[in-house]
């Protein structure tokens, strides 16, 4: 019982849990203080500040959602180009409150501040704004759903967050006039909570399929109806002809293809239907939802620790970026810091499966373009990054390795010299894939000028990531608002110019040299002594020897085990860099173990709604290529 | 039904064992999937080996698979590594991936199948040739995994018959290679007739 019971959690003398208190944002008072200034600088009148949140947020009168989101856009102090985030969250119990807004009810019941009861007190508020608060009539309202939209500002490098609250049966007005980005996450919230969104061009389900009824994460629907889809009912997609090319006229007939979802360019299970003149694309359109597999409603029918194995299964290409944050979203509403020893191994395990994720990105991409060779040669360090993530917890893909608090075990005494074995051998794969395909004609006759997007259009539809980096705009989580120490580090985000599937192939492989200067900076400086998991018995098990041997421990075990983490009251939000792009998880406590909401946003979700604009007037080769290079994974796609 | 070994004891000439067969050859034992051993007879100058038809195809079948992998998740990156080069089936017989179910006689069903899915599994299985066979790669395509959920099929055999199931989540690549052999000892020995 020697190194078990080396970093003991007993005695523990920290604060106990405060599930019942409110959750208070570190950077509230900043958060607060900015969104007065914006509030300030806009003077709309339908908006009224919320406080206390972990970013300036507002709740929006939904007739006016549609002038503030154009306002905050167009603002040229603000500049809130990009569309990050919209989804819903419902409080069934909101309505039927005769106030309709719901105070917390002793039981624990969630707190929604609203604009007539200001949040309780806490240290920093700031009480001066109230002035701003002047509530309309129409922000007052008491729905039962909060449509909560995310927008970011490249210029500013800030966040802010617009609430709409609708009660069941209302309408939203479309925002995809202002930003093309929010037509897919529309139709979801549609599906989902069933919110319809007035002149939407095309509402229809996105995620679930055409014999599903009622909406899936309504809170009174049941996580295991089921309804069968029989082939009959499988809907036709026919694309809409793009304007471009509706009055072009060529000898060639029209002929309507489809791709998928079991198709062998498709990587995985996407559906896209082409219309083709001779062999142009006029038309396209896709069809999302083969891997839709509930995230998001299986969230909140666990405890917290148990969602981490489900974000796992949402980039499964690289689950440990996916675990790092959502355990740091919940860190961040528990207010608990990982230890240094496990921050480290965090950072450098994350960039490992960055470099794998892109690996098996390159290597697909290159395998649709015939060049098999690329793939067998490039799966040998992929297999050799797996190898080491075994060696420090036993699963290879899907390893769920962190936990709330740090992580699930200490890596083995030989993690440093493996790790510094890999990043010795990864440069000659990269290189020498490089070399064969880099001056290859067929190869650049393939990607050069293929499928682009410019930076303009791929904010708008709110691109991250290396498809955002390949039009040359260098927006990186790990700068922007830096993590697990990544402001330590000396890297930089490599961009490229054109938005094309090459410019795309040359973030990857830049990038993975990135990420090995800093997993060779991360070697260098050793990992931390200590523990890998925080010194809390109430977010983190007693070490065992202790928990069969200590009272107390046990008691915290067991207790930690039945009633799981108790996270304040509260919502928040955290974003990491994942292998896509910004990868963020919004959280919603209400003070018992499971989460009352969490929602994931997938950076391929955008991507990959922009594809039909990225391919029209190409040819179906150059779709593919495409698609290879973008890397959409089913499973974070379609959550 | 197994081959029931067949009884030529009166006829074997005792030879050394292990020789390659072959004209001139010495005479050696040789099996064939589902029999005992056996000694090649030697009848009329030549070299021969009786058997029956079934048993000939059945062998030749077990070590000559053509996947199709039906990957919708997780499970195909693990089905991707196992194809590739640091594990590589080829040793087995079972390289030829093949995406179209025209060309295949194994589906490896690679992933969670959902509701919105299941009518393509469906039609995918009934355009493959027959004789086909299913592995249910993984715990979501057994049983639905840990998705208990509203859009999740829980276990294929809901929808199309499954010959081996492979446990995991993902399975590593050896389990699924050892699916794969016991899939062939199955066929070679003569259980499956689909
Ligand atoms: S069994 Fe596990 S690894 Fe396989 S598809 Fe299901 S969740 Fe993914």
């Amino acid at each position: 019982m020697s190194t078990l019971t080396k970093f003991s959690a007993i005695p523990y003398t920290g604060p106990a849990p405060t599930n019942r208190e409110p959750y208070v944002a570190v950077d509230g008072p900043a958060a607060d203080a900015r969104g007065a200034a914006i509030a300030a600088a806009l003077q709309h009148p339908g908006m009224s500040q919320e406080l206390g949140q972990d970013m300036p947020s507002f709740i929006v009168g939904k007739e006016h959602i549609v002038d503030v989101l154009r306002a905050l856009k167009e603002s040229s102090e603000f500049a809130f180009t990009m569309p990050l985030d919209l989804f819903g969250v419902d409080y069934p119990k909101r309505e039927s409150r005769e106030s309709g807004v719901g105070s917390r009810s002793e039981t624990g019941g969630l707190r929604t501040p609203t604009p007539d009861t200001p949040p309780p007190a806490r240290v920093g508020s700031r009480s001066e704004t109230t002035d701003l608060e002047t509530p309309t009539p129409d922000t007052r309202h008491p729905g039962r759903f909060d449509v909560i939209y995310q927008l970011y500002s490249l210029k500013n490098n800030e966040r802010i967050r617009l609430k709409v609250r609708v009660a069941d049966g209302e309408s939203v007005p479309t925002g995809t006039g202002v930003f093309k980005g929010l037509d897919w996450y529309e139709r979801e919230v549609f599906d989902m909570y069933g919110v319809i969104f007035d002149d939407h061009p095309n509402l229809r389900r996105i995620l679930t399929h055409e014999a599903f009824q009622g909406h899936a994460l309504r809170k009174d629907y049941d996580p295991a109806q089921r309804w069968l889809l029989t082939e009959n009912d499988v809907a036709r997609i026919i694309p809409k002809i793009d304007p471009r090319f509706e009055n072009v006229d060529t000898d060639y007939e029209r002929v309507t293809l489809n791709l998928g979802p079991s198709h062998p360019a498709t990587h995985g299970t996407l559906r896209i239907v082409v219309t083709l003149d001779g062999e142009t694309i006029i038309g396209a359109d896709q069809e999302i939802g083969y891997l839709h597999r509930c995230f998001e409603k299986m969230s909140e029918t666990h405890t917290y620790q148990q969602v981490i194995p489900y974000t796992d299964r949402l980039n499964y290409c690289s689950a440990i970026i996916n675990n790092v944050g959502y355990c740091m979203a919940v860190e961040k509403l528990l207010g608990i810091t990982a230890p240094a020893r496990a921050q480290h191994i965090r950072l450098m395990l994350c960039e490992f499966m960055r470099i794998a994720d892109h690996l098996v990105c390159i290597g697909t991409n290159l395998v649709d373009m015939g060049a098999l060779t690329n793939f067998w040669y490039l799966f040998q360090p992929r297999e050799e990054i797996y190898g080491l993530i075994e060696a420090c917890c036993g699963a290879r893909l899907l390893p769920s390795y962190t936990r709330i608090g740090g992580l699930a075990v200490d890596v083995p005494p030989d993690f440093l010299a493996k790790s510094q074995r890999l990043v010795d051998m990864m440069p000659k794969f990269i290189n020498d894939v490089e070399k064969l395909v880099d001056r290859n004609k067929i190869f650049l006759d393939r990607v050069v000028g293929v499928a682009p997007i410019s930076a303009e259009d791929a904010i708008n539809f709110g691109f991250t990531g290396p498809c955002l980096r390949a039009c040359g705009v260098p927006y990186d989580v790990r700068k922007a608002s830096p993590y697990l120490g990544y402001e330590t580090y000396d890297f930089d985000v490599p961009i490229a110019e054109g938005g094309d599937t090459y410019a795309r192939f040359l973030v990857r492989m830049e990038e993975m040299r990135q990420s090995l200067k800093i997993l060779q900076q991360a070697i260098d400086r050793g990992l931390p002594e200590g523990p890998v998991i925080v010194d809390n018995p109430y977010v983190a098990l007693p070490p065992k020897a202790k928990v069969y041997n200590e009272m107390e421990s046990l008691i915290y075990h067991f207790k930690l085990i039945m009633h799981g983490i108790q996270p304040p009251v509260g919502e928040t939000y955290f974003q990491v860099e994942g292998g896509n792009g910004e990868l963020g998880f919004y959280l919603v406590s209400d003070g018992t173990k499971n989460p009352y909401r969490v929602r994931c946003r997938p950076p391929c979700f955008q991507i990959y709604s922009a594809f039909p604009e990225m391919i029209m007037g190409q040819t179906i080769p150059d779709a593919i290529a495409a698609l290879g290079s973008l890397n959409i994974i089913a499973g974070e796609l379609d959550h | 039904m197994p081959n029931q070994p067949y009884d030529s004891s009166g006829s074997i000439i005792q030879r050394k064992r292990g020789g390659p067969p072959g004209e001139g050859a010495e005479k050696g034992l040789i099996t064939l999937p589902g029999e005992s051993e056996r000694e090649i007879e030697d009848l009329a100058g030549g070299t021969y080996l009786t058997t029956t038809v079934d048993t000939m195809v059945n062998w030749a079948r077990g070590n000559s698979l053509w996947p199709l992998p039906f990957g919708t998740a997780c499970c195909a990156i693990e089905f991707m590594s196992m194809v590739s080069s640091h594990y590589d089936i080829a040793r087995f017989g079972a390289e030829v991936v093949r995406f179209s179910p025209r060309q295949a006689d194994l589906m490896i069903v690679a992933g969670t199948i959902v509701d919105k899915m299941s009518p393509v599994l469906k039609k995918i299985y009934e355009q493959m040739p027959e004789p086909r066979y299913v592995i249910a790669m993984g715990a979501c395509a057994t049983s639905g995994g840990f998705y208990r959920a509203y859009h999740v099929v829980q276990g294929i055999d809901e929808i199309i018959p499954v010959d081996m199931w492979v446990p995991g989540c993902p399975p590593t690549p050896d389990g699924l290679m050892y699916s794969i052999l016991k899939l062939k000892e199955k066929i070679q020995r003569g259980e499956i007739r689909r």
